[in-house]
């Protein structure tokens, strides 16, 4: 358990069942008055944010968070499937909890996801991935050196912004980070 | 580094006027002792324990009063560390400079002049203007100050009106979540008259005995000072201090001895006012700091 003094910025602590981590932390002692610890939380699970005031004595029940190396297998109508690389065993997460991940995921890349006890919160991926165009508009004859873009759409079936050169068939390295393109890969 | 050693500097130089400002002024520097065997049982100020029974001070006060009550002097200055247990964030360290000053025959409303004054005096030796910029905030240190009571502040910060007797925890947390949020957005300020359950160690109001008359100066969103018309009568200070430890007994805190030789000293102590100010804090607000770290050479995290 941690105690009130423990308190600061980073910690991850669970309230009413569910992980918070403190982004923002101040200690106050009005005039004469009993400390107090005054807390900005965000649930890690839906990233709702709250303000909370505490005092000296509170306790609080450490939240119990590890990151698991994982294999993303594949996606159907159950959901996004992937392997513990060491013990082998499977998991299923539904399209919201791997999020804006979805955009990015490929067969067979090596993910890190936080869990919660036994829920998983979030996916951390690589900050690059590289991905195949499967559909793309022909680009405008003469416009290359103005930096105009136009959009294609990747095999994740994620739509994003690139030059006017790239065609259907290339493959394009993305920031996963930002979601944004990086250059144009030879395969 | 060159930031650090340029906020160690000016800190020098506030203190250096500080020092000029109240010798000018006819006030003796004193430097009473550091360790006492009794602090002040506050409730929520822990001192700090060194060996043989002794403590820091978490505050000069009862050694400065004891003093004058003992040597007749009238105008008594002390600028130096204080300890605090267990204070440590934005604006705390448990180890910070304390200035106190006190003056007989002066009330709480003369603490308010001389704070303006003082301020005023300190900002013209280091050549600045009255009007400074504290993260993003003008912060405009022109007489007079803004002046407000504690029920004033709460009805305009907070939608209501503490009364007697005092909902302690209503009005701590409304006080940190409302009141200090709306003070940070006014300038300097003076807020007075505090609940009775809030005197510590200075006198009732005559005309209304549910307030005390203690004031603290905020400015930036920091709390700069706390001052009192002192409580020089012994009998009622006594009662104050056992209620005071039976809180601190209820709270299982640990209970300091009897400060047994300032209250016998308090009869002879004349009328008089006196204001602790805290020079970290107003070290960050002239060097626009975020935290006090920054205006300390060393924090407790690396001390």
């Amino acid at each position: 358990m941690y105690d009130s003094s423990d308190l600061r910025k980073g910690l991850k602590i669970v309230i009413d069942g569910e992980p918070y981590i403190i982004t923002d932390f101040e200690f106050s002692k009005p005039g004469k008055g009993q400390a107090l610890y005054r807390c900005k939380l965000k649930n890690m699970l839906t990233g709702y944010t709250m303000d909370r005031t505490y005092r000296s004595g509170d306790k609080f029940e450490p939240a119990n968070l590890n990151e698991v190396k994982m294999q993303f297998l594949y996606k159907d109508g159950d959901g996004y499937h992937f392997m513990n690389m060491t013990t082998y065993e499977q998991i299923d997460m539904t399209e919201d909890q791997v999020g804006d991940a979805k955009n990015f995921l490929k067969e067979n890349m090596e993910v890190s996801i936080l869990f919660f006890d036994e829920t998983p919160i979030s996916i951390d991926l690589p900050n690059f991935v590289e991905l195949e165009v499967i559909d793309a508009p022909p680009g405008v004859k003469g416009d290359t050196a103005t930096g105009a873009t136009k959009p294609v759409t990747l095999e994740t079936g994620y739509t994003i912004q690139v030059p006017l050169f790239v065609e259907e068939g290339d493959w394009l390295k993305i920031d996963t980070r930002t979601g944004q393109y990086v250059e144009r890969k030879k395969k | 580094m060159s930031a650090k050693r340029s906020r160690i500097i000016l800190k020098a130089r506030i203190i250096q006027a500080i020092r000029a400002f109240f010798t000018n002024k006819g006030f003796v520097e004193v430097f009473t002792p550091f360790l006492t065997r009794a602090p002040a049982p506050e409730p929520y100020i822990e001192a700090m324990g060194v060996e043989d029974g002794f403590y820091l001070i978490p505050s000069p006060e009862l050694n400065i009063k004891r003093l004058m009550a003992e040597t007749g002097l009238e105008k008594v200055f002390q600028l130096g560390p204080v300890f605090r247990k267990e204070e440590k964030g934005r604006f705390h360290n448990p180890e910070f400079i304390m200035l106190e000053w006190y003056s007989v025959g002066n009330n709480y409303f003369d603490l308010m002049d001389e704070c303006e004054e003082l301020i005023g005096f300190v900002l013209e030796s280091l050549g600045m203007n009255r009007a400074i910029e504290y993260r993003g905030k003008q912060v405009d240190f022109t007489p007079p100050f803004k002046r407000l009571t504690v029920k004033e502040a709460f009805s305009r910060f907070a939608g209501w009106t503490p009364s007697s007797p005092l909902d302690e925890e209503k009005f701590d947390l409304d006080f940190v979540e409302k009141v200090e949020v709306g003070l940070a957005s006014m300038g300097p300020a003076f807020v007075y008259d505090w609940p009775r359950e809030r005197a510590s160690l200075s006198r009732l109001k005559e005309d209304d005995p549910t307030v005390a008359e203690r004031v603290e100066l905020y400015a930036g969103g920091l709390e700069l000072g706390n001052g009192f018309s002192e409580l020089t009568d012994p009998g009622l200070q006594a009662e104050r201090f056992k209620v005071m430890i039976e809180e601190r007994q209820k709270m299982g805190k640990r209970v300091y001895p009897w400060p047994k030789d300032f209250l016998e000293s308090l009869s002879k102590l004349q009328p008089c006012a006196g204001m602790a100010f805290g020079v970290d804090r107003f070290t960050m607000l002239i060097a626009n700091a975020e935290t006090i770290d920054e205006v300390l050479p060393f924090s407790i995290d690396n001390a």
